[in-house]
């Protein structure tokens, strides 16, 4: 053709023509990585999940995704000892994101604007019993009625909550809160019956139609140990302390009380006794660094005036005085009797040396496994009895809030998955978003939140809660300093910064798509990501 | 003043976008419309810093511009890739001529404009650091001195890359080039010579100079529009990796232009009328060495036969940076 200019013989073109993606050796794939928090959650939370909604605002949506695995966020908020927290990849960067405070901003927003849980699906005709209406029971009957079963929750007590009312003083769990998240589960059709002890699993079974059941009495009575005591010695046992406390009857202890133990409880039912204007000192064998409580605990607790004597035994109790004898550690840690003795004045000897299971209510189940005292069940917390399973502190793990939640959760999928006569397969789990896959250059520097403390004197002598909340404009900081580790957060960095225009931009909520015409495989979107949601894959060549 | 950023949004403008910003506190990169001004299918390297660059720039000046802007380019690879006869990647017109003449050629379409009375139609200049400060080099200061209508940018990867790697007067002291090889007592590139273009076109006390990096998004985008608000003659300076000339992984090109900005190597500021009226400040410095070691042209400096005395001249320089545009700043992130 001649129509073209002078001295020219081509035609102008694109350089769309040319496809540079034939170049790649390895292609960029965009993923979800699993972030350690969610990975660490107990109770199977997706935290990353529900603070990307709490980061744009959106509280009501963060606290729907929320409770899809935990039904009581408000609780949570309180108790939980986060071990998401301690496994926050912002833990390298400053410190770890608030998750805990984040969580229980929902909770208490939940409440106030009265939030409900989504309708149940269809009725499934089944009917399932839940024994027990601590955390695990209620968090498996939320679940269970979720997914359209019958639920009913029978317990031996008065009152809901299990060791959340019965263990965990008000100071930290103000009990209208729990009576807010157990009415919102009642609230879905779960029926609860108080003062009803299950005395044998199989009869209660038959008599009500259950299809299945769910065993979740927790572990609630107080271990004993050989104390040579005189006749007029006040012994009693911590569990039974921090029930009474929740009855008419306060417990009469006296002035100077001796707690004996070094875990949580011990803790508690120190700052029990202190609140109610007593004298608490904690005789412990072994070491601060070696004392099973959380050591912010301990903090709070010697901050509150309880007195701890670390690597001491009680001898011998009297009546108004204990002997105490002196610890040594030795090479393994162990703590050994030293020869040193030294008295102390006691009213009472609380002791806090664990729990155990009240296992009457399975005597006589065939094929059930007992060891150590806890039911032994299998990877689908299923007891050696068909249709019969287990969970929260009467089975072999850690005796958390929540965990048992997690347990609650567990169980459900697994009776459900019973009742339909299939195999409750979970998802594979996706890869851990290491912090060493994470580009943290760009997030913004922010330190973490304090949530404010009660003052130390009305923690002395009141019942008030320790630790306060958040309130909306520092929960949405808090929110915001997520690192949404492993999945994208649409910050357009990876549209951005491909030198090739490689990559599509899908639009807000829709991600992004890689342009593999040209695509050169350079990595920079890789790189550049900051939370790790790409990864290069070679190309078969 | 120079750019502000957002303190906290969870990755605030340090992103390229952020779904927590309004769309209009958004850089224009973040926009599905923006102009791609150079577009796919272009044949820079894996992870080409001067590709990436060139878009950033001209894409904030055409958003400026509202599309009417003229580029005229200088030889060198961002012509070579983009426009191999009769294929070219560019979103707008383009015009090229020859390796030297670049900011003669551009003073000559923006006189063109006046005389046709279209003020709206900006022009825009480009070239690398090797016809910017050595074969265009003339040309330049004349534009700049005559003060003409041009907004001249300079992508600056430290040497000749599209022939060969050669030695440029922006190579930096102890790289190695093709011609500055790595053996003797003294390897590499001279200390002590090459051209600091950016001063140079303050001295012509023009009204805008800035310089730049393909790491700093935000700050580049905010350069480009001031000067675009500006007539007359102004200066950008952009610093832009190249992997293959420096041997670096082709996904490093913005982490070695972060480092060579924060361990003070490349100074990002501002300047009106000859005078710093901002800087860019170190967020979180480094030492030197994590800005050379990744890179090959300065593998003799390391290893075997190390020279850390090179190494110690090179930190001089970075420190003479810092203190002389003041880019650290006690409590600042």
């Amino acid at each position: 053709m001649l129509n073209k200019p002078f001295a020219i013989t081509l035609k102008p073109g694109t350089s769309l023509a040319n496809h540079t993606g034939t170049w790649r050796t390895a292609r960029p794939v965009y993923l979800d990585r699993l972030p350690p928090c969610n990975n660490a959650c107990p109770a199977g939370e997706n935290i990353q999940g529900w603070l990307f909604h709490a980061e744009s605002g959106d509280y009501e949506q963060a606290w729907r995704v929320l409770v899809e695995n935990n039904p009581l966020p408000a609780v949570m908020g309180r108790v939980c000892y986060h071990p998401c927290e301690t496994a926050c990849n912002r833990g390298q960067l400053d410190e770890a994101v608030g998750i805990n405070s984040v969580e229980r901003f929902l909770g208490d927003e939940a409440i106030k604007r009265g939030w409900k849980f989504d309708v149940p699906a269809a009725a499934s005709g089944k009917k399932v019993l839940v024994v027990g209406a601590g955390p695990s029971g209620l968090s498996a009957a939320y679940h269970l009625a979720r997914m359209g079963h019958q639920v009913e929750i029978q317990e031996a007590g008065p009152l809901a909550g299990g060791m959340m009312r019965f263990g965990i003083p008000k100071y930290r769990l103000p009990r209208e809160v729990l009576d807010a998240e157990v009415q919102r589960i009642l609230d879905m059709g779960v029926t609860l019956k108080f003062d009803t002890k299950v005395a044998n699993i199989e009869q209660s079974m038959k008599q009500g139609g259950f299809d299945a059941a769910f065993l979740a009495v927790g572990a609630h009575i107080g271990k004993r140990t050989m104390i040579p005591a005189a006749d007029a010695a006040h012994i009693v046992d911590a569990v039974s302390v921090l029930r009474s406390m929740e009855g008419e009857d306060k417990p009469m202890l006296g002035r100077k009380v001796v707690v004996y133990g070094g875990g949580n409880t011990a803790i508690d039912v120190a700052r029990t006794v202190k609140r109610m204007g007593a004298e608490p000192i904690i005789v412990y064998r072994r070491t601060r660094e070696k004392a099973p409580a959380h050591d912010f605990e301990i903090e709070e607790a010697l901050q509150e005036g309880v007195m701890i004597k670390w690597l001491s035994t009680i001898k011998q109790a009297n009546e108004g005085e204990i002997t105490v004898e002196k610890m040594a550690l030795d090479e393994k840690g162990f703590p050994q009797p030293t020869g040193e003795f030294e008295k102390l004045e006691a009213d009472s000897v609380v002791l806090a040396l664990g729990q155990d299971v009240d296992l009457a209510l399975l005597d006589g189940v065939p094929g059930l496994e007992i060891k150590d005292g806890t039911v032994q069940v299998g990877p689908n917390m299923m007891t050696g009895h068909p249709g019969i399973f287990a969970g929260g502190d009467m089975v072999p793990s850690e005796r958390t809030v929540t965990v048992a939640v997690g347990h609650g959760k567990k169980a459900a999928r697994n009776i459900d998955a019973w009742l339909h006569g299939v195999e409750c397969k979970p998802a594979p789990k996706h890869e851990i978003a290491t912090f060493d896959k994470l580009n943290p250059w760009y997030y913004s520097d922010a330190d973490k939140t304090v949530r404010p403390m009660l003052d130390i004197i009305r923690r002395q002598t009141s019942f008030d809660e320790v630790q306060g909340g958040l309130d909306e404009t520092n929960a949405l900081f808090e929110a915001r300093r997520c690192l949404s580790c492993g999945n994208c957060f649409e910050c357009d960095n990876c549209y951005g910064v491909c030198p090739d225009n490689a990559v599509i931009k899908l639009g807000p909520g829709k991600r992004f798509q890689f342009n593999y015409d040209y695509c050169k495989g350079c990595g920079l979107c890789v790189e550049e990501c900051p939370c790790g949601a790409i990864k290069m894959v070679a190309e078969d060549i | 003043m120079s750019f502000q950023p957002v303190k906290f949004y969870q990755t605030g403008t340090f992103t390229v976008g952020n779904r927590l910003l309004a769309p209009d506190e958004r850089s224009e990169q973040a926009n599905p419309q923006r102009s791609n001004s150079i577009n796919s299918g272009h044949r820079a390297c894996q992870g080409c810093g001067e590709a990436l660059g060139a878009r950033y720039a001209i894409d904030a000046a055409m958003a400026e511009s509202n599309g009417q802007l003229i580029a005229v380019n200088a030889t060198g690879c961002l012509e070579v890739f983009s426009t191999p006869y009769p294929e070219s990647s560019w979103q707008l017109p383009w015009i090229h001529s020859l390796f030297g003449n670049a900011p003669a050629v551009a003073t000559g379409v923006a006189a063109a404009m006046k005389v046709k009375g279209r003020k709206e139609v900006r022009v825009v200049a480009q070239g690398g650091d090797g016809s910017t400060t050595d074969i265009g080099f003339g040309c330049l200061s004349g534009m700049f001195e005559r003060n003409d209508d041009v907004l001249y940018i300079c992508y600056d990867n430290q040497a000749y890359m599209n022939t060969g790697v050669q030695r440029s007067s922006a190579t930096p002291p102890a790289a190695r080039t093709a011609t500055t090889m790595p053996v003797g007592p003294e390897p590499g590139n001279v200390f002590g010579q090459g051209k600091n273009l950016p001063e140079i076109a303050m001295a012509h006390g023009i009204s805008y100079v800035a310089t730049a990096t393909v790491a700093d998004l935000r700050d580049l985008e905010y350069k480009v529009r001031r000067a675009m608000g500006i007539r007359g003659a102004r200066y950008i300076h952009l610093f832009v990796p190249c992997p293959l000339g420096w041997g670096t992984a082709s996904h490093d090109t913005i982490r070695m232009a972060r480092l060579a900005k924060e361990s003070g190597m490349f100074p990002v500021f501002e300047a009106e009328h000859g005078e710093v009226t901002g800087v860019l400040k170190i967020r979180h410095k480094v030492a030197i060495e994590e800005y050379l070691k990744p890179q090959k042209r300065f593998a003799h400096l390391f290893g075997k036969h190390a020279h850390p005395e090179m190494v110690e001249r090179l930190q001089a320089i970075a420190d003479r940076n810092i203190r002389k545009y003041g880019l650290l700043d006690e409590g600042s992130n």
